[in-house]
């Protein structure tokens, strides 16, 4: 006999198998998701979800797609939430001391609360990445945001009404872009077929009949 | 979270670690892995295909799954949709908000273009965002485009379309160049090197990554880039059906809104499919890698209109699927897993294949060593085989998988599985399809002069199975050229009277081959809810 747990969706009471997860406890009981609902596999933030545990105090945040459900869940998903993202044109800004004052000005009014990092479900220290944008390291606010999958959990608990996703979007772009070492080697080779240095070589190998292609193809030295 | 047998195995795949770390596996020669491939490859089961009774490709072999979709109804057979009452007027209509969409987006309005997209779920729900191992591009000193060619061709069966293949990996270089320059977090060293390593059967180590979060970062500054340039997207609104006019052009396309159920006219001159592949579909029962609106639905319109697919029956399993636990029983391991050091390994620890083979000859080993050989390891919805995890920091260093492989570990944390510890245990997953609507060089379908297709969507550019990293990449060089070709083309077009009357006609050719089909197509989303009655 499969093991069953009841779990609340929106109030409601169902019963579902126990090792299933919340995103298919839900198709278990018979919904259709499209809201809510995504990649499945915890890439790109469309299932954030609150829930409490019947009988404890405690809210806590989660992927559906990647949490298993418990007896007692009481289970609201968060479709969409109204984070703020601000427009730029990368071409334009700078990584400066001014830009996070300028497009993200209310990072300034985070009280402290840790809120935003205990609610994140890739368990990033999300308070400590906008102290960074803070103070404008914007590379290390880009490492410490990294793995953000953008789901706005830690938006839904500021109280200063932080969109902190788009805070480390912003940072891991100007770190992209301005200030990670150029790649020379990358220059070089868009320069090179520009210029036309293998459409020689490629006309060649495109010409090469079938036999010969398999022969290269199978005696091709590979890289150590 | 293993069970005991599991551990039993564990201790085997222990017991031969040391001995193995220093042995290079093999690598089958072109023989073997053609007498593998027929004998255990997916799309060599004759069960598996239909055949097509309509349209370009008819008399060709089809997945069954994708063929029932051909042969369904369209969904506005019984609507009377007022063709002149238009909701959205544009020039440029890109369907499907993954990155190939995107890039098309960027490009179209970077060239001047009226552009928007549509897309059924929410703009970067897609394979994109999934994707984890990294992006090819030959970049390196001691590598070359033409060697990139070799690998791809090759790694294809031999069958790309040359004209495609050579842009994919002639541009390759610009393509990494553009996102650097958007702000793309590759991995680099200190001195901006790009940190590159092998995917399977690549012959230079030419696999950029970001982490392995590759695609996610990719998608998301895509995506940031779209909203930056104010392109309009409509979300939760899929295309149903492609609209023609009276000169046989393609001009726009019938939407629903998917919470409303409301249909929409959106008029364009020029249409770019770019709505990705079909895990969703689960052929032959596989479990998918993919995202939750992978249904085929461009392919299904885009026949529908009369444009030829190319190479529909072959699909990529992915080697390396997760076997267990069963909440993420489909989910992708990277390959990257295998880039950084792991060994495949069976229950009673050898390593019966090199690493790295392509993918499909992996998947139909993995595929043996489960069934005929009886070397997998039993799990709860299926067996096994043991990835060898810990291989990686003994190789590479403590710390690594939680620097190279962030996601894979946390993934797998998430049920008390520390693969730094502990092998993990996987099996192939439906991940990609290999063929799609056809295209020339352009990006321009056929049969539709002002008709485009991008991305997975499209058939032809990897041949008949696809090496690694070179599905991103693709999505970037064909998804920019669609975007600036089409953007080029609208200066041309001219709209007439808008139509349906290719879904009449398809409907009169399915009734005069004798189909009759209780299904509707697209699908757009699959059909997961369980109901008891």
């Amino acid at each position: 006999m499969q093991e069953m747990v009841d779990v609340y969706f929106y109030g409601k009471k169902y019963s579902v198998p126990a090792d299933l997860t919340i995103m298919t406890a839900m198709e278990y009981s018979g919904y259709t998701l499209s809201r809510g609902c995504g990649c499945r596999h915890g890439f790109c933030g469309a299932c954030a979800t609150i829930y409490r545990v019947k009988g404890k105090n405690e809210l806590k945040t989660c992927l559906a797609c990647q949490t298993q459900v418990e007896d007692g869940m009481y289970i609201a998903s968060i479709p969409f939430f109204p984070t703020d993202k601000r427009t730029y044109d990368i071409e334009q800004i700078k990584p400066t001391q001014q830009i996070m004052m300028e497009l993200y000005p209310e990072i300034y009014s985070c009280i402290g609360c840790n809120a935003c990092t205990k609610a994140c479900t890739q368990d990033l220290k999300v308070m400590q990445y906008i102290a960074y944008a803070q103070r404008s390291d914007f590379e290390a606010c880009a490492e410490e945001s990294f793995d953000c999958v953008s789901c706005g959990c830690c938006s839904t608990r500021c109280p200063a009404g932080i969109s902190h996703p788009m805070v480390g979007l912003l940072a891991r772009r100007l770190t992209g872009k301005y200030i990670a070492p150029e790649s020379e080697h990358l220059q070089k080779r868009v320069e090179e077929v520009k210029e036309g240095a293998y459409d020689d070589l490629i006309e060649q190998i495109m010409q090469k009949p079938i036999v010969e292609m398999k022969e290269l193809y199978n005696t091709r030295e590979i890289e150590k | 979270m293993f069970t005991a047998d599991m551990r039993e195995s564990i201790k085997k795949v222990e017991a031969t670690r040391e001995e193995r770390m220093g042995v290079e596996p093999k690598r089958m020669t072109a023989e073997e892995k053609e007498t593998l491939l027929k004998k255990y490859h997916p799309d060599y089961r004759k069960d598996g295909f239909v055949e097509i009774k309509v349209g370009p490709n008819k008399g060709e072999k089809i997945p069954v799954e994708l063929g029932g979709l051909l042969h369904a109804n369209s969904r506005l057979l019984e609507q009377n949709i007022d063709l002149n009452q238009i909701d959205y007027d544009v020039e440029v209509l890109v369907i499907g908000g993954g990155g190939a969409g995107a890039s098309a987006a960027i490009e179209a309005n970077e060239a001047g273009a009226d552009v928007m997209i549509v897309t059924k779920l929410r703009i970067g729900d897609a394979n994109t965002m999934m994707a984890e191992g990294g992006i090819q591009a030959a970049d390196k000193e001691n590598d070359s485009p033409v060697q990139h060619y070799l690998d791809a061709f090759g790694g294809g069966h031999f069958a790309a379309r040359p004209e495609l293949l050579r842009r994919l990996v002639m541009e390759a270089p610009d393509a990494i160049e553009w996102l650097n320059e958007l702000g793309v977090m590759f991995d680099k060293d200190a001195g901006g090197n790009m940190v590159t390593t092998h995917g399977g059967g690549t012959s230079r180590k030419r696999m950029h990554a970001c982490k392995d979060y590759s695609g996610a970062e990719i998608m998301r500054t895509l995506r940031d880039e779209v909203i930056n340039r104010d392109i309009p997207v409509v979300e939760f609104t899929s295309a149903v059906e492609l609209i023609k006019d009276d000169n046989g052009q393609v001009a726009g396309a019938v939407l629903l809104n998917m919470e409303t159920g409301d249909y929409m006219v959106a008029r364009a001159k020029t249409v770019i499919i770019a709505t990705g592949g079909a895990g969703r579909l689960h052929y032959q029962n596989f479990p998918t890698s993919n995202h939750y609106g992978a249904t085929a639905d461009g392919l299904v319109m885009g026949y529908r209109a009369g444009a030829p697919l190319l190479y529909q029956d072959t699909i990529q399993y992915h080697p390396t699927g997760v076997a267990y636990p069963s909440q993420i029983f489909g989910a992708l391991v990277t390959e990257k897993v295998r880039s950084v050091g792991a060994m495949l390994v069976n229950a009673d620890g050898v390593a019966f294949m090199h690493p790295l083979e392509t993918r499909d000859v992996a998947a139909a080993s993995i595929i043996r060593e489960c069934g005929d050989r009886g070397n997998g390891v039993d799990t709860p919805l299926g067996s096994g085989v043991w990835l060898d995890t810990p291989m990686i920091e003994m190789l590479g260093g403590k710390g690594t998988i939680e620097k190279r492989i962030p996601a894979m570990l946390r993934m797998y944390l998430n049920y008390d599985i520390d693969m730094r510890i502990d092998p993990i245990l996987v099996y192939p997953t439906l991940h990609y399809q290999n063929g799609g609507l056809e295209i020339g060089g352009e990006g321009f379908t056929a049969v539709m002069e002002n008709l485009l297709v991008a991305g997975e969507a499209v058939g032809g550019i990897h041949g008949r199975n696809r090496l690694m990293g070179n599905s991103l990449l693709d999505i970037i060089v064909f998804g920019r050229n669609a975007g600036k070709a089409a953007a080029k083309k609208v200066k041309k077009i001219k709209i007439g009277s808008l139509n349906l009357k290719h879904v009449i006609q398809y409907a009169e050719e399915l009734k005069k081959a004798g189909i009759t089909s209780e299904q509707v197509s697209p699908l757009l989303l699959p059909q997961y809810a369980r109901h008891d009655r």
